[in-house]
């Protein structure tokens, strides 16, 4: 089967069932998405499918097939920080970093989307990911800063 | 000179990676000929093993299986006591002991190996119950005064009783661990932890060899909370034996429910509180039993029952004490390590009562609380006198005035005799939390830390805490830059490796930044001191360089060690359990803000306050992610995480079904940092990873008090227990 991840298309002939987070970790050595629970709970394993942020330890790969995934690889780089990523560093929003890459893909995704941006809508947004680390403060404090920030409300490059 | 670092905030320095999705854990591994191993646990929670049998029907040449006769060194994992074997030998002491190892080439075939081995149990009755006549691990009696003299002439006494249970640490991360043989027969293992030395003593051990052909390496880890203390030791064993065993290398990685079902908690605890007050609320005399379930081995329960005795009277001062505590066995899944290491347990019961006493004595909480806190001048339950870097009233004092507290309990009092549709309450809780090992635990660590520089005149710090999240290597850095007088950016931190940096003791006690950044901040004293005396200088560069040459003599590069040194005013005696506990206290004052809905009886926060005395933050913006981070968790415990029980096992052990707080759970916060200056500690540190834990139980309850006028006695406060308080 075909399936676009990051941009770049990719065969995949294996087991149709194999989760998307293990094709994407073993397959395709994208490690940046992280498995916490394995049931759909911590949101760790979050990336974009066809624009939605789904948990890819529910979703067998074959439900990909022919649709674009997005990783937290592809937001950004060491180099060239997504804006979300770059205030997450500046407002303590990475601990551990275990969560954060879950985290990152689905702050950016709300910011994206329409809606207003203020505490109580940013907690609603993030309540299907999992951090043990921060409190939550600081993830909240560095996805609103992002929002605000000019860029923060740019489309998502695809 | 640059200017400091130390209280500015610089970036995480494996930020950058953490936030790309770059930093590798430790399943982010790829490792080429790796087989994957799993665990076969007893389904039994005491009993003798029958027979163990093999399903014909399965190809077992494709798997290396290991039993505990392939242990070449001692059966035990090596930790206070060596009562705990790294595979069950016949006998099973609780559920989910691990019996046997399998690998496979692949992770999958390697679980559905699991189900083709039948065990056969001659089960045996287990005691799942802490009166139940288990195995005392360890007694401790602390006693001050007279307290029949002091209960005699008290005006009122108060009894109660408190529970609080098991908690899950739920670090995001799972376990996972690999090891590997080298040609030179030197076994790695590589993996998440907090603790790299405990690790390689326990290894020595079981495979009976020498320092250098063991060595412990730290991938990035994804949270620890004490879950990442003692149970990696016992993982990298399987790993290690497998590895062993296949001669290739083995990487084992727990999923959710083996992690929650298999590894430690926190220890459950019941506490007998007795007070007597004079007739001005003054504490006269207390008497506290405490009793941890320390579960089937011993682990950690000595100690984490010691961290609770030494709390268990909370910041007050009180001439006459009795403290009787003991942890004692039960046939369920160790309890070990967890954020608070005791303290939480009986500092919910101190700051509970503490709260039904003001009500006894007809006097607001908080000044309750002020006619009983650590003055400067009190003496502690072991004859400790108070006074270094004491911060209870000043925590106190600044987390009343930011949650508005009279006004606020003036009107909640009000809002809850209108019949509105829920009752709200304020409840307070100040407690204290000794940095550092307890007396003189840093004595017999005798921790090193190094500062190296090399023949460019880079420095790197060598120490074995872990980053676990805690920011170990920003402070570090900032604190190593800072006494030499370099900029951050010019000073590395090292990977933990047990064949690189020296062993400067378990990330654990809140000691990271005090005790061992204390030690960087005096080993880059005296690389500093070398550099000048070599005619060298931190802000010329090539003057730099060239000293640094000369320090190195011909090596890559020149180590400057500093040792642990008690500090000249603690003075311990561990025999009687008398004097200076710990060098200093930390402190923290949370009140929290809630409403109950009358119909449904959940419990809601609407806000949190809280301030925390922690000496000096090193890194302000890393010291209040502590501090939110340890109350949000210090909240689950409260509300939400609810670990049950059943047949001697986690019933619930998955992320589904045992509830941590998510970010819609979490209210806003306040955070006022308090710096009350250690002298012991790196420009005034002291401890602050635990302290955060302490506060948020009891003042949940004495809100809920407010709210109900009833006080919760345990925890979690489920709506289901606010209706029989109601009811």
């Amino acid at each position: 089967m075909k399936l676009t991840v990051n941009g770049k298309s990719r065969d995949y002939a294996g087991n149709p069932f194999k989760r998307l987070i293990d094709v994407l970790r073993e397959d395709f050595a994208l490690t940046g998405t992280k498995e916490g629970c394995g049931e759909g709970e911590c949101g760790a394993c979050t990336v974009v499918l066809d624009g939605r942020t789904v948990n890819s330890c529910l979703i067998p790969v074959a439900q990909a097939e022919g649709k674009e995934v997005r990783t937290i690889e592809s937001f950004g780089t060491p180099g060239k920080l997504h804006p979300m990523q770059k205030a997450f560093l500046e407002h303590g929003g990475a601990q551990c970093g275990i969560c954060t890459p879950g985290m990152i893909v689905s702050a950016a995704c709300w910011a994206e989307a329409p809606g207003p941006k203020n505490d109580a809508t940013c907690r609603q947004a993030l309540a299907g990911n999992l951090c043990r680390c921060t409190g939550y403060q600081h993830i909240v404090d560095s996805v609103l800063a992002a929002t605000k920030k000019k860029g923060g409300k740019k489309r998502a490059r695809r | 000179m640059p200017k400091g670092s130390v209280g500015t905030s610089p970036i995480r320095r494996e930020g950058t990676e953490k936030v790309c999705g770059l930093a590798r854990y430790i399943d982010d591994y790829a490792i080429d000929g790796c087989l994957h191993g799993v665990t076969l646990r007893s389904s039994v929670a005491k009993g003798r093993i029958k027979s163990i049998e093999f399903d014909k029907s399965v190809p077992w040449e494709e798997s290396v299986i290991a039993r505990a006769s392939d242990i070449p060194g001692g059966n035990y994992v090596t930790l206070l006591e060596n009562d705990q074997p790294l595979l069950a030998d016949g006998v099973v002491r609780h559920k989910y002991e691990p019996i046997l190892l399998i690998a496979h080439p692949s992770r999958e075939k390697a679980y559905q190996a699991l189900s083709h081995v039948k065990v056969e149990y001659e089960a045996e009755t287990p005691n799942f119950d802490i009166d139940g006549g288990g195995r005392v691990f360890k007694d401790i009696l602390i006693e001050k005064g007279d307290p029949a003299a002091g209960f005699k002439k008290a005006w009122k006494i108060l009894e109660g009783e408190y529970w609080v249970p098991h908690q899950e640490q739920t670090y995001i991360e799972n376990n996972g661990m690999v090891a590997r043989v080298e040609s030179d027969g030197t076994l790695v293992a590589h993996g998440s932890m907090q603790c790299p030395y405990y690790i390689q003593k326990a290894l020595k051990a079981i495979f009976a060899l020498p320092d250098e052909r063991v060595r412990v390496i730290q991938a990035t880890t994804g949270g620890g909370f004490g879950g990442k203390e003692e149970y990696p030791s016992m993982l990298a064993g399987h790993a290690g034996l497998l590895a062993t065993k296949a001669k290739r290398p083995v990487k084992m990685i727990y999923d959710r429910s083996e992690d929650m079902a298999a590894t430690t908690k926190r220890h459950p605890c019941r506490v007998r509180f007795k007070a007597g007050i004079a007739k001005d609320g003054r504490l006269v005399a207390q008497d506290i039993d405490v009793v941890m379930d320390g579960g089937a081995y011993m682990t950690l329960s000595p100690v984490v029952l010691s961290r609770g005795a030494l709390h268990a009277t909370g910041p007050y001062e009180c001439p006459n004490v009795r403290v009787r505590a003991r942890a004692v066995e039960t046939n369920t899944p160790p309890n070990g390590a967890f954020r608070g290491f005791g303290a939480p347990q009986t500092l919910f019961a101190a700051e509970v009562h503490m709260d039904r006493l003001a009500a006894l004595a007809g006097l607001d909480p908080v000044e309750m609380r002020r006619r009983n806190m650590f003055r400067e001048g009190s003496i502690t339950h072991t004859g400790q006198v108070m006074g270094i870097s004491l911060g209870t009233a000043e925590v106190l004092e600044k987390t009343v005035r930011m949650s508005g507290w009279a006004k606020k309990r003036k009107a909640y009092a009000a809002w809850n005799k209108a019949k509105k549709p829920t009752w709200r309450g304020l409840g307070v809780a100040l407690v204290h939390h000794g940095g550092g090992f307890t007396g003189a635990g840093e004595v017999y660590l005798a921790s090193e830390a190094g500062v190296a520089i090399d023949r460019e005149g880079r420095v790197r710090v060598l120490a074995a805490n872990t980053e676990i999240g805690q920011g170990t290597n920003t402070i570090f850095a900032q604190i190593a830059a800072d006494t030499l007088g370099l900029p951050l950016e010019r000073v590395d931190v090292a990977v933990p490796d047990t064949h690189v940096v020296p062993n400067s003791g378990p990330t654990v006690a809140s000691r990271t930044c005090m005790v061992v950044g204390g030690l960087v901040h005096r080993a880059a004293g005296r690389l500093k001191d070398a550099v000048l005396a070599a005619g060298g200088s931190f802000t010329d560069a090539k003057k730099l360089k060239a000293a640094a040459a000369a320090l190195c003599e011909g090596k890559p590069e020149r180590v400057f060690i500093a040792k642990y040194e008690q500090p000249d005013w603690v003075k311990w005696d561990d025999k009687a359990y008398k004097g200076d506990a710990y060098g200093c206290f930390s402190y923290g004052c949370a009140i929290a803000d809630l409403e109950i809905d009358r119909s449904t009886y959940e419990v809601r926060l609407r806000e949190v306050f809280t301030a925390q005395d922690i000496g000096k933050a090193v890194h302000p913006l890393f010291a209040e992610g502590q501090i939110i981070g340890g109350v949000v968790q210090g909240l689950g415990y409260a509300l939400l995480e609810n670990v049950v029980m059943k047949d001697g096992g986690m019933a619930n052990a998955s992320l589904t079904n045992y509830i941590i707080p998510t970010s819609a759970d979490t209210p806003p916060f306040k955070v006022a940092i308090v710096e009350k200056p250690y002298k012991g500690g790196p420009f005034g540190a002291k401890g602050v990873g635990e302290l955060p834990m302490d506060s948020p139980g009891p003042a949940v309850c004495n809100a809920v008090a407010q709210a109900i006028g009833k006080w919760p006695a345990k925890l979690p406060v489920l709506p289901e227990h606010v209706l029989e308080l109601v009811s």
